[in-house]
């Protein structure tokens, strides 16, 4: 059947092909055609942000839970330039994102127009790859691509800029394009992958080192088999936490900056790390000439240009890696691996991390473990950026891979809220837990009552010490107690906030029964705000100093 | 960063890359972009359309530094790019364009 369709239309029927759902964004000139045939769409739910900030993190909320490229819309102008700072964190976390933005017509583009500016040039470094559209043909080619683009390799975020003339363009349109989907790498070099058996069969004191991308290929599985079969002492990053449950006997949590004692004295004594999907970033590695400095690496990465970034690896293995974990495992001979598995046994049990007072539910630790008994594994749990998200990275039992959303690699305060918003979207039969600081959300306070009109059941868990408390932290040690800009003189009521954003709130500072009053906060539905007061004066410990090897961790 | 004169320039090893990349705009600031977010200074462009004029190549003199390995894997993860190969700093696509460049 031939139609005669605008550009805005084909892309809305593109979008829907794609099999998007729901998509976050905020109107504006430069988009109104799109808008006008989103409104006509009767299989996409539009969520009206009210920052475009809040569109990307939403967009991005979905993309993490779910692992599908999501979408998320601005106009021109200042609406593009306010999605930057979700697409550069989605660029950063390896997230599939797909942009999409207004554009002056055609013929204005370069004068200086109203509300524009060079939103393709801007997303240049932020992108995975973008797109300025130049005709309504063009989108045909481009939706798909840029679905393609986000899901496939390293994911990442495409930016669309479509100007509002080839929004407008109509054109007769008789075929479709397949929907772009995820395409597979060429498979692990089989020579590689027997080298890194080999290696591993022979390796005394061994760790397997977890990242992000385990998560993202869906390797969480073969992963933990693996580690099971060879008895690998298995470390993750931030980025990673819950690829294997925490609580699994192998399990030294999560390494770096506020990584355990034990699990950064292991890192230490290993003699071969294996490397999976990590990308042996700063804050993982502390001082990178002493991090695991005896030992052999095995790196495996879906992107060439991670393999000998940072640490030279003795085998390198771009690839897929679910699909490199399931042929080495038959390749690995079962060991039990006694000597070293006592050995890091024995550090866990003289180095673990550090949880004073988890029976108070209003100190941090406790405050996180009184919210991880009111759920179970199935509930997701997304962070903001500072100390709660640390506490929280050191402190909840995760065990299920996409059960964790956090801004590692840009560290986006603001990020918490409309991540869960867009967690909730995209799995409403799960309860999605925010932890945030008092710092944090108000950077994208104005997202709750987009909570309110969504009605998500996102519980927003405010540990509240009227500071920014990692800048605070960073000053007390290392700037000589010179406390300054991170205490705040002022703070909102956060309970009339929520309330007058049109949410339910509770303060556990005044609860006559804390516990019992979180309890019921997280089980009745709908969005909710709990407020704790937190100490100001507690830190982030263990922590690595900034340029310090890992071996060279301060506090408890 | 101080400036280098020209006589230390010339003291300093080069390389010459040639990148086939598609022929649209956008594509030389994608490249160019990797470089100059690194502060890698790139001393010499040269870009022109290849056969029917929907792939370009480019031709870039750089200093040989021990970050170049990785800014050609960089470039390579570029959807726009094609192919990356390296020479040595004597490639005469460079070489034979000294006189227009005399000052």
């Amino acid at each position: 059947m031939t139609e005669t369709l605008t550009g805005a239309q084909i892309a809305i029927r593109l979008l829907e092909r794609q099999g998007v759902r729901t998509v976050a964004g905020i109107p504006g000139g430069a988009i109104l055609p799109i808008y006008d045939a989103l409104g006509q769409s009767t299989v996409i739910h539009h969520v009206l942000a009210r920052h475009e900030q809040g569109a990307g993190f939403m967009a991005q909320g979905m993309a993490r839970a779910t692992g599908q490229p999501a979408v998320c819309m601005a106009s021109s102008g200042p609406g593009a330039t306010n999605l930057l700072t979700a697409i550069a964190d989605a660029k950063l976390d390896s997230i599939p994102l797909v942009a999409i933005t207004g554009q002056v017509p055609r013929a204005m583009i370069g004068t200086d127009a109203f509300q524009e500016v060079d939103t393709y040039g801007l997303s240049i470094p932020i992108t995975k790859h973008n797109f300025l559209v130049n005709s309504a043909e063009e989108l045909l080619e481009v939706i798909p691509r840029a679905f393609e683009i986000a899901a496939s390799g390293r994911p990442g975020p495409v930016l669309v800029d479509i100007p509002k003339d080839v929004q407008m363009q109509a054109m007769e349109i008789t075929d479709w394009p397949a929907p772009g989907t995820r395409q597979m790498p060429p498979p692990a070099d089989a020579l590689a992958i027997s080298e890194a058996a080999g290696m591993i069969n022979a390796a005394k004191r061994p760790i397997l080192y977890l990242g992000g991308g385990v998560v993202h290929s869906g390797a969480a599985s073969v992963a933990v088999d693996l580690a099971n079969k060879a008895n690998l002492p298995t470390v993750m990053t931030l980025m990673a936490l819950g690829a294997m449950p925490v609580d699994h006997p192998l399990s030294l949590g999560m390494l770096g900056m506020h990584g355990a004692r034990c699990t950064n004295l292991a890192l230490d004594e290993c003699d071969l790390l294996i490397a999976v999907g990590a990308r042996f970033d700063d804050r993982a590695t502390g001082k990178v000439a002493a991090f695991c400095a005896q030992a052999k690496i095995i790196h495996i990465d879906i992107d060439a240009a991670e393999l000998d970034k940072i640490k030279n690896a003795h085998v390198g293995i771009a690839a897929d890696v679910q699909e490199a974990l399931e042929r080495l495992l038959p390749l690995v001979s079962e060991n039990a691996r006694k000597i070293w598995v006592d050995r890091t046994d024995a550090l866990k049990r003289d180095f673990p991390q550090h949880m004073p007072d988890l029976d108070q539910p209003l100190s941090h630790f406790g405050l996180i473990r009184s919210v991880a008994a009111c759920l179970d594994d199935e509930a997701i749990i997304a962070t903001d950026v500072g100390q709660h998200q640390m506490w929280v990275a050191q402190g909840y039992p995760l065990r299920r891979p996409r059960q964790w959303l956090t801004s590692g690699g840009l560290g986006t305060m603001g990020f918490g809220v409309p991540a869960a918003i867009g967690a909730a979207l995209a799995e409403p039969l799960r309860t999605v837990v925010c932890f945030t600081g008092d710092g944090s959300i108000l950077m994208n306070i104005q997202e709750l009552v987009t909570a309110a009109e969504e009605n998500v059941n996102v519980k927003i868990v405010l540990m509240d010490n009227a500071s920014l408390g990692l800048v605070h932290q960073q000053q007390t040690l290392f700037y000589g107690e010179r406390l300054f800009a991170s205490q705040f003189k002022a703070s909102p009521d956060f309970i009339k906030v929520a309330q007058g954003f049109g949410i339910a709130a509770v303060d556990l500072d005044t609860a006559a029964n804390p516990c019992a009053a979180l309890m019921e906060a997280i089980a009745r539905p709908g969005p909710c705000l709990i407020h704790a007061s937190i100490d100001v004066q507690q830190k982030v410990y263990p922590m690595v100093p900034p340029g310090a090897a890992n071996r060279d961790m301060i506090g408890a | 960063m101080n400036a280098i004169n020209r006589n230390e320039q010339r003291a300093l090893a080069r390389a010459v890359l040639e990148i086939d990349v598609n022929n649209h705009p956008g594509v030389m600031s994608h490249v160019i972009g990797l470089f100059s977010r690194r502060t890698y200074n790139v001393e010499g462009i040269l870009c022109l359309p290849v056969g029917d004029g929907s792939c370009s190549r480019i031709w870039l003199l750089v200093n040989e530094d021990a970050r170049l390995p990785q800014m050609m894997k960089q470039a390579e993860k570029l959807e726009d790019v094609i192919a990356v190969r390296r020479h040595h700093a004597d490639h005469a696509v460079f070489s034979e364009l000294e006189d227009f460049f005399r000052p």
